[in-house]
């Protein structure tokens, strides 16, 4: 235990007192964020999106249908539990408007601006069409919930990519760097242990990565206040849990390589993809189905659907229970592998 | 004496490379053993194999008669020919974090005193010149107070006044009847410190025995050399031409001078030489240790 605290003191005092990465680490995802909320504050979009479930009946055909300043999304492919996900959009304000046909209803949202001229919009471009002249055969459905802005879905995925870059390059680089300047074989020449060595440098990446994740979370939500609709706990557990597996990611890499430009190579090449494909900056929802599934083979894209399910969602443990089980399984997976390939030399 | 360390027909090769061949060693507790060698000579890879860092292609190691185990790396003390320290920290929060490595450490400010770190116990590791930084580098190797010290080439890079201080450093280690295992490229070095010496050439064992037995075995009397004039005819010793100079080895120093004078040759610039280790070296490897 002695052992294990000395190397977590010295390895976190490494890592405060260098003072350019030090900052590096909170400035960087700082800046992103509030970069990005100034750049996708003004909503540039001219078109509606209106969902629509289900065949357009005979005779419900009118000219709104056909409005090019809609942009319709036909979701009629979905299951029922999606659909039920479709009117969390509309209350989120990613859709404006959704029309089920199967079961008569469609939704607007009472607090959307766009909700109002929607409906002068159906009324009038439905004039003279049929019997049905006004969707009179449908019913209205009002939901409400405030607007998600970028910057709150953005959020999640900001810090997530900070963590990913804090564990990865944190953990695999600088043991890569140990293993090649000789610190690796001093240690290798006293009494302590690889497992020893390897979980004192996680726990202190560990307490490094958590403390700047709710110091960059709590720093830019006094400037843009998110929406929060879940509970702290929940977000700091998925938070520490997607540290550990993204660290033991790390370790992989730090497992045997001797070369940093070698180590950090292979570490850009698997980080850039998880970026693209974790849905951090754009949604993940208008890609192939299979590229989605692919999505799920990164860490990165567990923390952030999870993270942003409990904030923009408010969902509970037992919804993010698929997100928290991949997380934990990939951290036991990749441990598994680091050491049976961990090498001193 | 008893030994404390042996070496049976210990091999290692890199590859097609055969970097040391079958060498035989035993050293003796208490001793301070050097090892010298040209560039090259497997050196490092000897002495690494006996710390336990590397493990042989053959042969075996024995600690005080056993095989060594885990045990041996709390007993052992190594200094390596080159390493980084963790950067961002001290020389004292260094000590302090080895310190914390071994069950029972040697005390602060012993390790303060025996290298003299006190002058740079809150300098950070990245700025130390090369003679502090291997101060630093042996305080960390006697931190577990252990049997044998193991120094690889600790004095290589540094200037003759942070070399003697250095070796004042290994003699109060030597007075704690410490065993002591050196790698040198200088033979002063070999000179003052070692009680016995092998001397490694391309992997082999060539030489290895006490400094006053080698060059008992090797050389007889002395080495005359005077400015080369003429090519005098001398019956006393061995007498060839290196250079500009005539040089006679010779085991009747006296019947040789005599003879100098008798041929009438200017003794301005006359030297006698008593063949010490570096001509031992050279002697035996063919090589400068320097080159």
């Amino acid at each position: 235990m002695k052992q294990f605290t000395a190397i977590v003191k010295a390895r976190t005092m490494e890592f405060v007192r260098d003072r350019g990465t030090f900052f590096w680490n909170l400035i960087f995802p700082f800046v992103l964020v509030i970069g990005f909320s100034f750049a996708f504050s003004g909503n540039n979009d001219e078109l509606f999106k209106v969902g629509l479930i289900g065949e357009i009946p005979a005779g419900l055909e009118s000219e709104f249908f056909s409005l090019d300043q809609i942009d319709f999304i036909d979701y009629s492919e979905e299951g029922t539990e999606e659909r039920e996900e479709l009117v969390e959009k509309v209350r989120q304000h990613q859709l404006d408007m959704l029309v089920d046909f199967s079961t008569g209803k469609y939704f607007l949202n009472q607090q959307s601006p766009n909700a109002d001229v929607l409906r002068v919009l159906l009324l009038q471009r439905s004039i003279g069409v049929s019997e049905f002249s006004t969707l009179t055969g449908l019913s209205e459905q009002e939901v409400t919930g405030e607007d998600i802005r970028y910057v709150d879905w953005l959020v999640p995925g900001v810090i997530g990519m900070n963590m990913l870059f804090s564990c990865l390059f944190g953990v695999g680089f600088v043991i890569v760097r140990y293993r090649k300047n000789g610190v690796l074989k001093r240690i290798k020449a006293t009494p302590v242990t690889p497992l020893m060595f390897i979980s004192a440098q996680m726990a202190s990446r560990f307490i490094i990565v958590i403390i700047t994740s709710v110091v960059v979370f709590v720093g830019t939500n006094l400037f843009l206040g998110f929406t929060m609709k879940g509970s702290y706990f929940n977000l700091l557990l998925i938070t520490a849990l997607a540290i550990l597996c993204m660290i033991s990611l790390g370790l992989i890499f730090a497992a045997r390589i001797k070369s940093e430009e070698l180590a950090s190579g292979l570490m850009n090449l698997v980080t850039f993809p998880m970026i693209i494909f974790s849905g951090v900056f754009f949604s993940l929802e208008g890609m192939p189905k299979l590229m989605q599934t692919f999505s799920k083979i990164f860490p990165l894209t567990h923390f952030v659907e999870g993270a942003r399910d409990i904030m923009l969602e408010g969902a509970g443990l037992t919804a993010i229970l698929p997100n928290v089980l991949s997380l934990a399984g990939m951290t036991i997976l990749f441990l598994g592998i680091a050491s049976l390939v961990f090498n001193w030399d | 004496m008893k030994t404390i360390l042996e070496a049976r027909k210990l091999s290692k090769s890199y590859g097609q490379l055969l970097a040391v061949d079958a060498v035989d060693l035993a050293i003796e507790e208490g001793i301070c053993f050097g090892l010298l060698g040209p560039n090259g000579a497997g050196k490092t890879t000897t002495i690494e194999m006996l710390e336990g860092i590397l493990t042989p292609n053959a042969g075996e190691i024995l600690f005080r008669g056993k095989p060594i185990d885990r045990q041996f790396k709390k007993k052992v003390g190594i200094q390596f020919q080159s390493t980084s320290l963790p950067e961002f920290i001290t020389v004292k929060e260094t000590l302090e974090l080895f310190r914390a490595f071994y069950p029972e450490p040697r005390d602060m400010d012993e390790l303060i005193d025996i290298c003299s770190l006190s002058d740079i116990l809150k300098q950070d590791n990245r700025k130390l010149s090369g003679g502090q930084r291997q101060r630093m580098l042996l305080a960390l190797a006697i931190i577990p107070n252990p049997e044998i010290v193991f120094l690889d080439e600790p004095t290589t890079g540094l200037d003759p006044q942070a070399r003697r201080n250095f070796w004042d450093l290994i003699k109060k280690i030597k007075a704690e009847r410490k065993t002591i295992l050196l790698t040198t490229h200088y033979m002063e070095e070999a000179e003052l410190l070692c009680d016995k010496i092998a001397i490694m050439d391309k992997g082999v064992m060539v030489e290895c025995d006490t400094p006053a037995k080698l060059l008992e075995k090797h050389f007889d009397g002395a080495l005359v050399k005077v400015p080369h004039q003429r090519n005098a005819k001398l019956k006393s010793g061995d007498s060839k031409i290196v250079g500009d100079m005539l040089e006679i080895q010779t085991e009747t120093l006296h019947d040789t001078l005599h003879e100098l004078i008798h041929a009438n040759i200017d003794m301005t610039g006359l030297s006698i030489h008593k063949p010490n280790l570096e001509d031992l070296f050279i002697k035996l490897t063919g090589s400068s240790l320097r080159s």
